[in-house]
């Protein structure tokens, strides 16, 4: 089963080796690890997300392992969205219904947009937003890339792409 | 000593910028054993002609042959009229019917003479059709020049790639557009200011459809779907979208984000439209470079980059071409 865990590591030499040691112990195979070191949080501490497959009985020895070499374990869970893709969208974003727009990517039940940003220069000028679609796999992306451009058509937007989008 | 008899149909800036070239290569070429000469020069106006060579002086400072000229003969009729062993075509682009351009690469490889060109017209129109003619003919048709100007291309994959199965190439094909794009980037401008400024130094024509449409950029992934992946496309199949509606703040949220937008040509997908491209990828070249990627098979992907234009810059495209014709060798069983 692929879960994923996201965890604070105190900024000392040695805690991120240490903090992998339970998933080799406990036979998890490590999929992604990312160290966010320029995340810090107001604790001092380093946010780490790693993506792994264990079989599901053995993921509380791990939590606890983990929590007793003094790591917090922040959230831990299925991890459904294992793909990202970034795309930006100019043209009257948000007054042809922005709502519509990222619903049709949610209502998938296999892709959500999460980390919109908007630019809206003036009333009459084209807005741009940027987002990023999550999925379960690259499938899906490209499927959501499709809904978007058909979107895009329909509203009048324009869908610009990243270069790695084209080799899903 | 090999003499290599040129005419030189077309003397614009890419014209002036051959006869250049040639001038300042001269003793570097007859190194290699190549006497090039050009024994005639047409625009509009007429025909200059010299059998001996034109000697360079006689053109100096001269914008066109008005009151040069020396035979009243342009077009088809100069390159059958006169004696040369190759064509340089450099004639400006029409994408729609090739002409001027097609009529004289077809009457010069009718005539048994081989052609380099840097107009992109005639092979978007015909590149099969004049292939074919070139082979029937048995002279060579080179063109590195039509895409990526200066940025070996074309030569890179059939000579040094030869081997590889080139599965995609995908690039900044037309520096006006990537100009404008790190302008607006850079400074922030909008589309017009950014446009306005590229036109006062004369990067962009004072009619930019053709570059900022996508179209000059689609004519090269034609060029490419047809020379380099043996498909038989044209401008129609190409989906192209251009950059007049990008903002400077769409430009702005994709920095933030770690990207950059351009205008990508692609082939074998035939597209051309604005995409993110990570900062720190190598086709994120500024200014007015161009810049392609080729994958493939064997050798992984390849990055090349150089001036997509300029007089001197895709004259020695042109050149090199003219160079390759007479330095490779076929080897017979
Ligand atoms: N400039 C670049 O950096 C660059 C880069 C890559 C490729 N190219 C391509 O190279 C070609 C030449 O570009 P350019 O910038 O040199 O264009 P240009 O400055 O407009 O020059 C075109 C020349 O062709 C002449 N001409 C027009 N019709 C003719 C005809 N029927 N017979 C003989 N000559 C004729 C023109 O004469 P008049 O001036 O008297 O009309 C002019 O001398 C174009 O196809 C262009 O797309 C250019």
């Amino acid at each position: 089963m692929r879960l994923s865990m996201d965890l604070e590591l105190q900024d000392i030499p040695g805690q991120l080796m240490q903090s992998l040691e339970p998933f080799k112990k406990y036979k998890g195979n490590i999929i992604s690890v990312v160290h966010h070191r320029d995340r810090k949080t107001p604790r001092g501490t380093v946010p780490v997300q790693i993506v792994f497959e264990i079989d599901p009985s053995n993921i509380d020895n791990v939590k606890k392992h983990l929590e007793e070499n003094g790591i917090v374990v922040v959230r831990a869970g299925e991890d459904r969205f294992i793909e990202e893709i970034s795309v930006l969208l100019i043209g009257h974003v948000v007054h042809s219904d922005l709502g519509d727009t990222i619903n049709r990517i949610d209502s998938t039940g296999f892709a959500e947009v999460e980390d919109l940003s908007l630019r809206m220069p003036g009333i009459d000028e084209p807005s741009s937003a940027y987002m990023r679609i999550r999925a379960t796999g690259k499938e899906e992306i490209g499927t959501s890339l499709s809904i978007l451009r058909k979107v895009g058509a329909e509203k009048d937007l324009l869908v610009i792409e990243p270069i790695e989008a084209e080799k899903i | 000593m090999r003499e290599v008899r040129i005419s030189l149909v077309g003397f614009g800036i890419v014209g002036h910028g051959v006869l250049e070239v040639v001038r300042r290569k001269r003793e570097l070429l007859k190194d290699m054993g190549l006497d090039l000469k050009v024994v005639s020069v047409t625009d509009i106006n007429g025909t200059l002609f010299d059998e001996k060579g034109i000697d360079p002086q006689r053109l100096h400072g001269a914008r066109t042959l008005e009151g040069i000229a020396n035979l009243g003969i342009i077009g088809k009729e100069a390159i059958q009229e006169i004696d040369s062993d190759l064509v340089v075509e450099v004639t400006p682009t029409n994408i729609v019917h090739g002409q001027p351009g097609l009529g004289h690469i077809e009457e010069a490889l009718s005539q048994g003479k081989h052609v380099v060109t840097s107009n992109k017209g005639p092979l978007v129109v015909a590149f099969n059709h004049l292939k074919e003619l070139a082979q029937d003919n048995g002279v060579m048709l080179k063109y590195e020049a039509t895409v990526g100007g200066t940025m070996p291309l074309i030569s890179l994959i059939e000579k040094n790639l030869v081997g590889n199965e080139i599965l995609s190439i995908r690039g900044i094909f037309n520096g006006t557009c990537n100009y404008i794009l790190t302008r607006m980037m850079e400074e922030k401008y909008t589309y017009s200011y950014a446009l306005t400024e590229a036109q006062e130094l004369g990067i962009a024509e004072a009619d930019p459809a053709y570059d900022v449409d996508g179209i000059d950029t689609a004519g090269k992934v034609v060029i490419l779907a047809n020379s380099i992946f043996g498909m038989d496309v044209k401008y129609d199949d190409v989906n192209v979208t251009g950059i007049r509606d990008i903002t400077p703040e769409a430009l702005n949220l994709a920095w933030e984000r770690g990207y950059l937008i351009k205008l990508i040509g692609d082939v074998p997908t035939l597209t051309v439209k604005p995409m993110l491209v990570p900062r720190r990828s190598p086709l994120a070249v500024g200014g007015t470079l161009n810049v392609a990627s080729i994958e493939t098979d064997l050798s992984g992907t390849i990055t090349v980059t150089g001036l997509g234009a300029g007089s001197i810059e895709t004259a020695s495209a042109i050149v090199s071409d003219v160079v390759s014709i007479y330095t490779s060798r076929q080897i017979d069983a």
